[in-house]
């Protein structure tokens, strides 16, 4: 199945045999390049961008790096190949063939996964529109963009699969994505987090470290579909999610090191005298994006999960791995978490596994968020600093799930007061206003080639192996 | 299980807040998680169960009798999350026993059709502002509302997801009210009630499943500016407090001040004695409501309803209610022409719905009712209608005693029944002549043999045999299978025309009743049992 580029939709599925679907996709091209228009990146648009642009959907190889204009570029449709004779491997249909085409007794639930899968990828778009404005430096601005240019290809795997499979309804949901605006009133996105804008880059580096993270991970989830041309689109997007997770982790790390640095140069290591993001307000920030990115997997104890799991339409991360999921049915399992019970002591709770499928692919997200947070405190060892950061448990400040409410301390140990408790909210845990105020008053645009802001160090090698020096964004 | 109780004190309201404002109520409903009748489950998404219904049927009569100035009530939800309710709760459903199930639905259903007719009986206006998803039971109470309007933020639908998700029914009267009310095209309604994130924005009201839509950020504002053009200047009656009525529940007995219940669990009968008003009691004053919530009138028949409520709900198994009275037919009869001179006094118009919906609470009750009419009885007029509503009247033909019947205004079509006829004319069906006979009879004493020669009473044994021909028929009547005799009974109770409430509390009891029991629904891998399991639920296909 190649890939054919010249095409008015690029695209690896035969459009162009799919007469109807093709017609359908090209009334929809319009409306999402308006969409781009309105509410994408702030300005830019006319500006030569170095972007990584999908041309193939081998493993070695699939992207292709040029300057191109946003509004030129060329989004597709691309899934991973099929080979044909795949079987489900889990939940209630185990050896069964997969499905290429919706069965009628899951639509609503893939309906559902899907449209709210989709929503988050123009609702991220349209909370960073600002943020190239104020770009530490080329390099990041032009991540910015790949970023926002994938996701709206990712807008566009999930309107094909809406387009060819759901009918007339899959159509006005596809219509209904471009409609829906992040943080609008009356037609909101489907996610609250996805409602709240972005107004600087410590937030987009801890929004695409954290958040995007949760969509690597519901991805992969779906990635395990039984239905196969969902899976077979995600399988892609997670090829170039992983960038995105990169410029999250590593921006952190960035500005890690560029704080240390900072550090010695003022004898009592405060580093807002000299322009620096202080390693407390970094913490802070871990301390709300990873709570609130955690709500997104949904409550640990869940009757829909079941559901999604048994039916096959949404498996573990990397499900068919055996050895890490040793059940494939999941039955005759339980899941264990702890809680208080009435009287304040601390109790095991059991639920069966299937019930608990969003609280095992939180177990693995935690696990790759640690891994990440580990090679910052690393940065941290090398440069000399004392400081440490931590990961809060995931019962720390829980909007969803068996966790919800409580006023756990971040390590998970107490319980305080709901006085205590807002006080350290407001206070203590999470950056206060006057934080905000200060990262956004260091919010600057540095846009000559080879220079970065202050507060962050350069990365260690520019992208596609080109200097750091290269003009990553030609400006007309 | 702990008994369930009706007389509830406002002040101890735990799901809902009633808010008044003028001519505005507002009736919210928020209810805690750990709100539940029973704590087994979780009351999550405002779902509800029997205990936030006892409260949504209390607030609804007491904005009749405490605030008649009110002129519309608007249902809203007290959640700002995007939930207006998700209908009852259905773990809650899935660990209940069927008889406290149908219960719990027969009586939320008879608030709903209350609610239903408020406008017309007591001119208040009921307005559901859907401020969030309504889903199952959560949409069927805004579908006894006179107008519905949802917020469209995108997201908030109205469904019926029972067949879908439950495999079971709406409990509520949710599919009759959307074809026979609502009147949405029947394979557009197919299309609804299999559709289980339902239908949401312009669509609900093209569909005509709502009334109107507003955009989340004028809701409140629209929703506000509909409510004051709805309530006008409301209603020029001042109301009154309504008393917590008190009783002395015990395990066999229940008594009230006008009605005694006796219970022998052994033989699984009930006895309910009723006293009838003192001459006193048909004084009613120029302004009637100076007469206020123990007056006689009023009294007398919310004890009545509480008295059946308390043997539906917490005496499954006594199966047969005798009814008895003591008092003067002539105080009765001097009663009911007082009610009717005052009939259009706010406050007697009040009284007047609350006996005509209690002796519908007594048609739909699924007990057998035998009247036993003894000397001293006072079965006359509006408590005739209770012998009426009965299975069976037995008449004492005695030879010394007085004992009679009378007849009274009230018994001409003031309490029809829910087929929309009198139940002098459901008793005689197209024989127009034999109500005409009986309605004839307004004014004077009937004894037995005059009751019975006018097909009024079942049987008229004499003095000497009554004691023998009354044990053997109550005897007869509680071996028989209780199943049965409920499918009996409903079907005899109700012929003549159908209207909208026979139809909701007749497929209650014959469709969802029957789909509650099926094993494709409670069975071990039923969709009820299996809602939010982790296994789904398998079906036997065979179409019955």
């Amino acid at each position: 199945m190649s890939i054919d580029l010249n095409a008015k939709i690029p695209n690896n599925v035969n459009l162009h045999e799919d007469k109807k679907l093709q017609r359908a996709l090209e009334h929809w091209l319009p409306n999402y390049l308006s969409w781009w228009d309105e509410v994408g990146p702030e300005g830019f648009q006319t500006s030569d961008i170095y972007l990584r642009t999908a041309v193939s959907v081998d493993s070695g190889g699939w992207a292709h790096f040029d300057h191109v204009k946003m509004p030129d570029y060329r989004w597709g449709i691309f899934l991973t190949p099929n080979d044909g004779n795949k079987t489900i491997q889990y939940g209630d249909h185990i050896g069964e063939k997969v499905w290429n085409d919706v069965p009628g007794e899951y639509r609503k639930e893939l309906r559902r996964l899907i449209v709210t899968q989709a929503d988050t990828e123009p609702a991220s778009v349209e909370q960073q529109r600002l943020l190239g404005q104020t770009a530490p430096s080329l390099y990041d601005m032009r991540n910015l963009f790949q970023v926002n240019v994938e996701e709206g290809r990712h807008l566009w795997a999930m309107v094909y699969v809406l387009h060819k499979h759901f009918g007339k309804d899959g159509r006005e949901e596809a219509e209904e994505l471009l409609t829906r605006r992040s943080g609008h009133v009356d037609h909101p996105r489907i996610l609250q987090t996805f409602n709240n804008p972005m107004t600087n880059w410590l937030d987009f580096f801890c929004f695409t470290m954290f958040t995007d993270r949760d969509g690597k991970y519901q991805l992969g989830a779906l990635a395990e579909s039984a239905f196969d041309p969902l899976a077979r689109s995600c399988q892609f997007m997670l090829t170039e999610e992983a960038h995105h997770l990169f410029v999250g982790e590593t921006g952190i790390r960035r500005i890690v090191k560029r704080t240390c640095e900072l550090m010695k140069e003022v004898p009592d290591g405060d580093v807002t005298k000299v322009g620096g993001i202080p390693l407390e307000v970094l913490q802070k920030h871990i301390n709300h994006w990873f709570s609130s990115s955690m709500d997104l997997f949904g409550g640990e104890n869940s009757s829909n999960a079941a559901t999604y799991f048994s039916s096959a339409l949404k498996g573990r991360f990397n499900e068919n791995d055996r050895k890490r999921h040793p059940n494939a049915t999941a039955l005759e399992e339980d899941y264990s978490y702890t809680t208080v019970d009435e009287k304040g002591y601390v109790k095991t709770v059991n639920i069966p596994l299937r019930r608990a499928m969003n609280a095992v692919l939180l177990d693995d997200y935690v696990t790759d968020c640690t891994r990440a947070l580990d090679k910052w405190n690393r940065t941290l060892e090398k440069a000399g600093v004392d400081y440490r950061f931590y990961l809060p448990t995931t019962k720390f400040h829980r909007n969803v799930g068996i966790y919800a409410g409580q006023n756990y301390t971040p390590d998970g140990t107490q319980i305080l007061s709901d006085a205590e408790y807002k006080r350290h909210c407001e206070e203590v845990w999470f950056p206060t206003k006057e934080d905000k105020e200060y990262i956004d008053s260091l919010m600057v645009s540095v846009t000559e080639p080879g220079k970065f802001a202050n507060w962050i160090a350069p990365p260690t090698r520019g992208i596609n192996a080109q200097p750091l020096d290269f003009e990553y964004v030609k400006f007309h | 299980m702990k008994p369930v109780r009706f007389n509830i004190d406002p002040k101890d309201y735990k799901h809902i807040r009633v808010e008044v404002e003028g001519a505005i109520a507002k009736l919210i409903i928020a209810i805690p998680d750990d709100g539940g009748f029973r704590d087994d489950y979780q009351l999550k998404l405002n779902s509800y169960d029997i205990g936030v219904d006892v409260e949504i049927a209390d607030a609804t009569r007491r904005l009749r009798y405490e605030h008649p100035e009110v002129s519309v009530v608007c249902i809203t939800s007290g959640r700002d999350d995007g939930v207006f309710s998700a209908g009852a709760n259905i773990f809650m459903l899935r660990t209940s026993d069927h008889a406290h199930k149908v219960n719990f639905c027969k009586f939320t259903n008879e608030t709903r059709c209350y609610i239903e007719e408020t406008h017309e009986t007591s001119n208040q206006y009921y307005f559901a502002a859907l401020n969030g998803l309504s889903s199952g039971g959560g949409y069927e109470l805004p579908l006894a509302c006179d107008e519905i309007h949802l917020v469209d933020d995108r997201r908030s639908a109205v469904s019926l997801p029972e067949v879908p998700y439950l495999a079971v029914l709406p409990g509520t009267g949710g599919l009759t009210r959307v074809v026979d009310k609502r009147k949405v095209r029947r394979d557009r309604a197919d299309i609804f009630c299999s559709l289980a994130e339902g239908i949401r924005g312009e669509k609900a009201v093209e569909w005509k499943l709502v009334d109107a839509v507003h955009p989340a950020s004028s809701f409140d504002e629209k929703i506000a500016a509909r409510l004051e053009e709805l309530a006008g200047d409301g209603n020029p009656h001042k109301g009154i407090d309504l008393s917590v009525l008190e009783v002395d529940y015990q395990e066999d007995s229940a008594t009230y001040e006008f009605v005694k219940v006796k219970i022998d669990q052994e033989k699984r009968v009930a006895t309910i004695e009723l006293t009838g008003p003192s001459a006193e009691d048909s004084k009613i004053p120029k302004n009637a409501a100076d007469l206020g919530s123990d007056w006689y009138g009023l009294k007398f028949w919310r004890e009545l309803d509480d008295a059946i409520l308390n043997l539906r709900f917490n005496y499954y198994e006594v199966g047969t209610v005798i009814i008895k009275s003591k008092g003067s037919c002539e105080n009765v009869i001097a009663l009911d022409n007082a009610l009717e001179a005052q009939k259009d006094d706010w406050f007697i118009r009040e009284v007047l719905t609350e006996m005509k919906r209690v002796l519908k609470r007594i048609d739909y009750t699924s007990r057998t009712l035998f009247t036993f009419i003894e000397p001293e009885s006072c079965f006359a007029g509006s408590f005739f209608e209770i012998a009426l509503a009965s299975d069976r009247a037995y008449m004492m033909n005695h030879e010394d005693e007085e004992n009679f019947i009378g007849i009274s205004v009230l018994n001409g079509g003031k309490f029809p029944m829910g087929n929309g006829i009198s139940r002098l004319e459901t008793r005689f069906l197209d024989d127009a002549e034999s109500v005409n006979n009986a309605l004839g009879a307004i004014g004077k004493k009937l004894n037995a043999e005059q009751a019975y020669e006018l097909g009024l009473v079942t049987e008229i044994p004499d003095d000497i045999d009554w004691e023998d021909e009354v044990r053997i028929a109550v005897e007869e009547r509680v071996s028989f299978s209780p199943d049965a005799l409920t499918g009996m009974e409903a079907s005899l109770r109700f012929p003549g025309p159908e209207t909208m409430e026979t139809k909701i509390f007749a497929r209650l009891t014959a469709w969802q009743n029957w789909i509650f029991t099926r094993p494709n629904a409670v069975g071990e891998r039923g969709g009820l049992t299996m809602y939010g399991d982790v296994k789904n639920a398998e079906f036997d296909w065979k179409r019955v």
